[in-house]
């Protein structure tokens, strides 16, 4: 464990964590996209295999903890890095050097922690203490609430955000050779943060309104 | 030229520091952003005032001497120049500049606008560097065929001059930029792979324990490098780490 003190190792840490979390965003899109098409049955089968398949009963717990320790180490790094400058300039013209998003990844990863919690609290906990006899009742009568709705796009939109630079910067923190491939990478980043803030916002909207 | 300036002024390491405004007429627009407190610490010297410290030696943009955190940017409102390369044709008449001294707790104040850049040096100390006996029997560098793709690498990974702007503009007050030139410049040739491994960890711990920042990507260093030092250098030190654990 002594590697992990390095601040190499952690950013590296950061990344390995962040790139598994973004392989349950995909899995986790494409099961709420049946909602729309195809539909009742093909979601409710799906709640199924994720409730009784040991593969993911074996992976819950792993996820958990793969979420704290990115989130945990998130903040413990946004802290110690905080630290560094103690005396602050009284001009600094961040803005013309680096992105909003690489400046904001605490913040915007903040926000989805908040409604993480609050997702786990209006979905989660009662899909794994009660008795619920339709999932897709649950999940669509949710989005019948205009706050819960708002609040839902804003937060994939900034987990948008913040895959927009994490994405990319996951792969500059593992050493890929950027000569060759930075701009793919930070091409396939974009693109995986529209698909992951567009894909989940449009089930929201769509059970808004439907 | 008329411009108001506000600099940081600090008597010494200890003391408390603030903006002070100064007034100054006369500033030609081919003057250098230096020669421009030149004439400024001229002024005040005349007065019997304490002239304004900064660093400087070259004035040619090569030594990495000159610094200045100039209205929000190290080395100003242009791009691969130092601060001696910044004229004040940048600027207009009845502008205000801000002038602060690079921010780091691992590059105290020394002085009014200078820091204390050491932990640079013990950085490279630590590893930047091939153990070679120049006894006078050592082969000739250039009897080892390089690939021109790795040597013109290695070459810009060199050309970094230490200046620590990327610290200075770093939100993270992080040397990642600095450092991973540094090993870059020689993990990319043959006479730098032999003690690669224990390279790129010793300066990665002195990196650490001189106190600056971890790296979060967001790229600014590179854009206010004086020198145009790649990010690329950075995935470099990356990769080179992680082959390093293997070791």
């Amino acid at each position: 464990m002594t590697i992990l003190k390095t601040s190499v190792a952690k950013k590296v840490a950061m990344a390995l964590s962040g790139l598994f979390l973004v392989v349950f965003l995909l899995l986790h899109l494409a099961i709420n996209l049946t909602l729309i098409y195809p539909g009742k049955e093909t979601f409710d089968a799906a709640v199924e295999f994720m409730g009784t398949n040991p593969l993911i009963q074996v992976m819950q717990p792993i996820l958990f903890l793969g979420f704290i320790f990115h989130i945990i180490m998130g903040i413990y790094l946004e802290w110690t890095n905080r630290s560094k400058r103690s005396v602050k300039y009284v001009k600094n013209n961040q803005a013309v050097a680096s992105s909003w998003a690489s400046r904001n990844m605490i913040w915007t990863g903040l926000f989805v922690l908040v409604f993480l919690a609050l997702h786990l609290f209006n979905y989660f906990v009662p899909f794994k203490t009660q008795d619920v006899s339709d999932h897709y009742a649950l999940v669509t009568g949710l989005f019948k609430n205009p706050v819960y709705t708002l609040l839902y796009v804003l937060a994939f939109v900034l987990l948008g955000i913040h895959l927009s630079h994490g994405f990319q910067s996951a792969f500059q923190s593992l050493g890929t050779p950027r000569e060759k491939c930075n701009k793919f990478l930070v091409c396939c980043g974009y693109i995986f943060a529209i698909v992951i803030a567009v894909g989940f916002s449009a089930v929201a909207v769509y059970f808004y309104f439907n | 030229m008329k411009l108001n300036l506000k600099i940081w002024r600090q008597a010494g390491p200890n003391a408390k520091g603030r903006m002070v405004d100064y007034k100054i007429d006369g500033v030609e627009s081919d003057m250098s952003f230096l020669e421009m407190l030149d004439l400024l610490n001229e002024k005040l010297i005349g007065k019997g005032d304490e002239p304004i410290a900064f660093d400087h030696d070259c004035r040619e943009g090569i030594c990495g001497m000159c610094s200045l955190f100039i209205n929000g940017e190290a080395h100003g409102p242009d791009r691969l120049i130092t601060t001696c390369q910044l004229h004040m044709r940048k600027f207009n008449d009845g502008d205000t500049i801000t002038i602060e001294p690079w921010r780091a707790n691992a590059f105290p104040v020394i002085k009014d606008l200078i820091v204390d850049r050491s932990a640079l040096d013990r950085i490279q100390q630590a590893g930047g560097y091939i153990s070679v006996n120049t006894s006078g029997r050592s082969v000739d560098a250039n009897n080892i065929p390089i690939p021109k793709k790795d040597a013109d690498m290695a070459f810009d990974a060199a050309t970094c001059i230490g200046c620590g702007a990327c610290v200075a503009t770093c939100k993270n007050a992080s040397a990642m930029l600095f450092v991973s030139a540094k090993v870059a410049q020689f993990a990319l040739l043959p006479q730098g792979r032999v003690e690669a491994a224990k390279r790129v960890q010793d300066m990665v711990a002195a990196m650490d324990a001189e106190g600056f920042g971890s790296c979060t990507n967001t790229g600014a260093c590179e854009v206010e490098c004086p020198k145009g030092i790649s990010l690329t250098n950075i995935a470099i030190l990356n990769k080179e780490f992680l082959l390093a654990q293997t070791k």
